[in-house]
């Protein structure tokens, strides 16, 4: 079974065609990799997905439900969360108040949302900074507290937009765990990456998008002998230097 | 060329940097690595000028820079891209790159400098009147190093050029780091990019917690058991 179904999605800005005619599938349980060169159109893809812009075209299915022209906040109580690319924690609050405030998004009683807030930052690994502003946390740190607040809101399908950006490979390893493991609770998980060591890990299938275009769709060992994607994504050097 | 001695850096009351030494020689290609927040940026930070280490000194070409300000710094030759890009969005390409020549000997060599960047990225001079907030990620790091170059400098700093980047657009900015130290000027490179960095350098450092805790070419430390356990995850 599909959780979320984008059809022939086309999103323009100006004379730009940002997303054109872009359709996929994530099904239940999955994670699915988004890659494609810097400007293709990946994190416009999310915007749509998320509600942040409408596109012009096409359609969107949340767990059978249609979600165009819903509003950020109405998506994301119908079970679907993202994360920033430029992370965006409330700055002068505390770890754990920026997780309650995804918490309480949807009217859970306060001290229901105490405790899941809490379960939630140790489930992160954040429980010795919880107290802490979130503007003092290094970068690994600020990337799992931005999702932390996106699992605090309970997601069936989770938006991770280069979530490993930054972090050297040790801390990408860390990173593959916390997602597997997120996934195995039962969240389903569309993911922007250029860390190929993490999206390759990771994702079930792949598709690959360059100008706003599928280019290609599949198992991740297929998609980086793709020469489409060779040419337009990983350049010559990739397979030789994965040695 | 370059001599850091001893410096401790402080934010606050929180030590960043403790007792940290490097150098740089003329030519060379210098890697830093180390975890998130250990004090790398900092490291290049203090370098520029903008902060002041609390102990310690450091030399360029044989002046002590510890206490100059960094408008100086850039001029004796030291440039500095910093960590992401921190272009002026609003400002358009050719503008930002002015910027990177705001001094009299970078002014009037201004129109070689620009050849010289078209020559490294002739992306750049396509969109010379485009605002830099436009820019895709890659051209965006572009500019950033096209503006460190204007200044003409002698050691460029440069903090996670990779991040953010396609792995094909990866290869093609250290592609260009490579030039840029061939025709001359000596890099300090900060990457988490651990293996692309070491596999390009004469030498690098290591930093834990602060503190400087291991050194050597870029081939010892590609091969040295903790790094590969600890920064490549092999």
């Amino acid at each position: 079974m599909s959780n979320l179904i984008a059809t022939d999605i086309t999103k323009r800005f100006g004379g730009l065609l940002a997303v054109n005619k872009l359709s996929f599938e994530l099904a239940e349980g999955e994670i699915l990799g988004l890659i494609g060169p810097n400007g293709a159109g990946k994190t416009t893809v999310f915007n749509c997905l998320s509600g942040f812009l409408t596109p012009e075209e096409g359609s969107m299915y949340l767990g059978g439900n249609a979600i165009k022209g819903l509003q950020p906040y109405q998506i994301c109580q119908m079970g679907m969360a993202r994360t920033f690319q430029i992370v965006k924690p409330f700055p002068t609050i505390s770890v754990f108040d920026n997780v309650m405030v995804g918490a309480l998004a949807h009217g859970t009683s306060l001290q229901e949302a105490k405790s899941m807030s809490q379960d939630i930052i140790e489930s992160v690994g954040l429980r010795k900074m919880r107290d802490l502003e979130a503007q003092g946390l290094p970068l690994p740190l600020r990337k799992r507290l931005e999702m932390a607040r996106a699992l605090a809101t309970r997601p069936r399908v989770l938006l991770l937009d280069e979530v490993m950006a930054g972090l050297n490979p040790t801390e990408v390893d860390e990173m593959i765990d916390l997602i597997n493991q997120i996934n195995q609770d039962g969240v389903s998980v569309l993911l922007i990456e250029h860390v190929m060591r993490g999206v390759m890990a990771l994702s079930q299938r792949m598709i690959v998008i360059n100008y706003g275009e599928k280019i290609a769709e599949g198992v991740p060992a297929e998609i980086v002998k793709n020469p489409l994607v060779i040419e337009a994504y990983l350049g010559k050097e990739f397979l030789s230097a994965q040695g | 060329m370059l001599k850091v001695n001893g410096i401790d850096v402080y934010y606050g009351d929180l030590p960043a940097l403790r007792d940290v030494s490097i150098e740089v020689h003329e030519r060379e290609i210098v890697s830093v690595i180390g975890s998130n927040g250990v004090g790398k940026s900092t490291l290049l930070k203090t370098i520029s000028g903008v902060n002041r280490p609390r102990k310690g000194a450091i030399h360029y070409a044989e002046m002590d820079i510890t206490r100059t300000r960094s408008s100086r710094i850039v001029e004796q030759g030291i440039s500095h891209v910093p960590e992401g890009r921190q272009l002026f969005p609003t400002m358009t390409v050719m503008e930002n790159l002015e910027m990177g020549a705001h001094f009299q000997k970078a002014k009037k060599a201004k129109e070689a400098l620009l050849e010289e960047v078209f020559t490294y990225f002739p992306r750049l001079k396509e969109r010379l009147k485009q605002e830099a907030g436009t820019l895709s990620g890659g051209e965006q790091q572009m500019l950033a190093i096209g503006r460190g170059l204007m200044s003409c400098p002698r050691l460029m700093m440069l903090d996670e050029p990779s991040l953010g980047l396609s792995p094909l657009l990866v290869s093609t900015i250290f592609d260009i780091v490579r030039q840029i130290n061939d025709q001359g000027t000596a890099i300090l490179l900060i990457e988490q990019n651990v293996y692309h960095a070491l596999s390009m350098s004469n030498r690098g450092y290591v930093l834990e917690n602060g503190k400087l805790a291991l050194q050597g070419t870029g081939q010892e430390l590609l091969t040295n058991a903790h790094i590969r356990k600890t920064y490549l995850g092999l």
